[in-house]
């Protein structure tokens, strides 16, 4: 017999495990794109069949938890939020595959010398995704709000991104594709970002058993 | 019910061949097919009067006590007919020891009640005797809040530390098998953790059959179980397999609490 405190204890492990590749492959991909590197790119694909995998175990054993301890109280909202992470890791990993074929892209053609405000963005979201992976590691609820104080500078960059993409591609026409490429990275790192905040919550959510979603002005 | 949705069991202890039960001419089992796996913790589960008890204690031989009853089929206790007429039944009941739903301990000290069956056995070696206690009862996982009064009277052990007693009395005699027919029933929540958690120890050294109403029970405790109902065996597989996806729509109603 499997005492439900136990397999609790697995159960978060097996999310560390999670999130520590999930955040590798952001790092990469963003490394991927800064330094043309292929090889880093490829990684993160390797990688995305590896969380894909961890993260049908993780709700396999979820779902085997509930069914047979029936958890109440906060075992309850530890499983929802573990179930809630890992399909929010998961979705991040993919948005770090896509950063990745942008990357290859757009190291195909020649550089262009305006990216857009990429690399501050870039910095923000890795900021952010750490911070939100902390405060679900050490129940830190103070950093799990500064994650969602950060979502809104990030949006802030991405429509500025939007908008300087608009006048570039006015200026000279022939940016457009390239331009393009970076502006789909922006709007990946903005839907990392988002999926981070979407963890921040569920940590609050944990800790003090509030659904502060849609809640904040 | 012949069909019922069953799994192959390799190096089974316990073997149920064929099993017809009758309490006079009443079928309290009809034709059991089951085999039990060796040192794991097997529950059954099924509503009131479903045959789980008596099938339980076919497996020591308990319901010869019963005049009318009859038992036609076969069951094999590492290969042996339980119910030939060569078996020593006291000795298949020292290999298939029982704990009852509410503890029955002896008006005897701990100490005594631990080694009742070394007693019977005629064992009088006092290092023997000693070793038996102070092992059955760490085995039990009460060791550490008797062992400063192993010579008074275990009916001031608390109801939870009586049934934990019964536990150790049981595996005093180095049984195969253990049998509980709802030992957690009369414990309180606290109590029915601790004896939760010591069914679990004992899997690694016996083989465990659990009778029990409580199904949150069933799934936390148990490796396999087996769901009978009205006499018959409905299914019987991996415990998690059963709980999440049962085969049988009948398993999937008593589970999830729709029967009726």
């Amino acid at each position: 017999m499997h005492l439900i405190g136990h397999e609790l204890d697995r159960l978060e492990k097996q999310l560390l495990t999670l999130t520590a590749v999930v955040e590798e492959s952001v790092q990469l991909a963003i490394k991927a794109l800064e330094e043309c590197n292929h090889e880093l790119a490829k990684k993160v694909v390797d990688n995305d069949a590896q969380v894909n995998r961890m993260e049908v175990e993780l709700e396999e054993e979820c779902l085997k938890i509930l069914a047979l301890h029936q958890p109440v109280a906060n075992d309850l909202r530890m499983i929802v939020v573990i179930l809630k992470i890992n399909n929010d890791l998961e979705r991040i990993a993919d948005q770090a595959v896509n950063i990745s074929e942008r990357a290859i892209a757009i190291c195909e053609v020649e550089k262009v010398k305006n990216r857009l405000n990429i690399d501050q963005m870039a910095e923000k979201v890795l900021d952010m995704l750490g911070k939100s992976l902390d405060s679900l590691v050490n129940t830190d609820l103070k950093m799990a709000r500064a994650v969602l104080d950060l979502d809104d500078e990030v949006d802030t960059i991405h429509s500025q991104n939007y908008k300087e993409f608009k006048d570039h591609v006015r200026q000279d026409p022939q940016l457009v594709d390239q331009l393009l490429n970076y502006l789909t990275v922006s709007r990946h790192l903005e839907r990392i970002a988002d999926l981070a905040t979407n963890i921040a919550e569920d940590v609050i959510y944990l800790n003090e058993g509030e659904i502060i979603r849609h809640t904040i002005v | 019910m012949s069909n019922a949705t069953t799994l192959q069991i390799d190096d089974p202890i316990i073997e149920v061949e064929n099993l017809d039960f009758y309490y006079g001419s009443s079928k309290a089992l009809h034709s059991i097919n089951l085999s039990f796996p060796r040192r794991k913790v097997t529950a059954l589960i099924g509503p009131s009067g479903c045959g789980k008890s008596t099938l339980l204690r076919c497996f020591n031989r308990m319901n010869d006590l019963i005049d009318i009853s009859e038992v036609q089929g076969n069951i094999l206790l590492n290969g042996a007919e339980v119910n030939s007429s060569s078996m020593d039944v006291i000795e298949l009941r020292r290999r298939v020891g029982m704990v009852f739903q509410k503890s029955n301990p002896f008006p005897k000290s701990i100490y005594e009640n631990v080694i009742y069956g070394l007693r019977i056995a005629g064992v009088k070696n006092k290092a023997v005797l000693d070793e038996t206690v102070e092992r059955s009862l760490k085995g039990a996982a009460l060791w550490d809040e008797v062992k400063d009064r192993l010579h008074t009277s275990a009916l001031g052990l608390s109801g939870g530390q009586m049934q934990r007693l019964c536990i150790a009395r049981a595996i005093a005699v180095n049984p195969e098998v253990i049998l509980m027919d709802e030992p957690c029933s009369a414990l309180d929540p606290k109590s029915t953790a601790r004896v939760e958690e010591l069914i679990g120890e004992l899997s690694n050294d016996y083989t465990i059959i659990i009778v029990t109403h409580n199904m949150q029970q069933a799934a936390r405790v148990s490796d396999y179980t087996a769901f009978l109902y009205e006499g018959h065996l409905v299914e019987f597989g991996l415990t998690d397999k059963m709980f999440m996806k049962p085969k049988k729509k009948q398993t999937e109603d008593y589970i999830t609490g729709r029967f009726g």
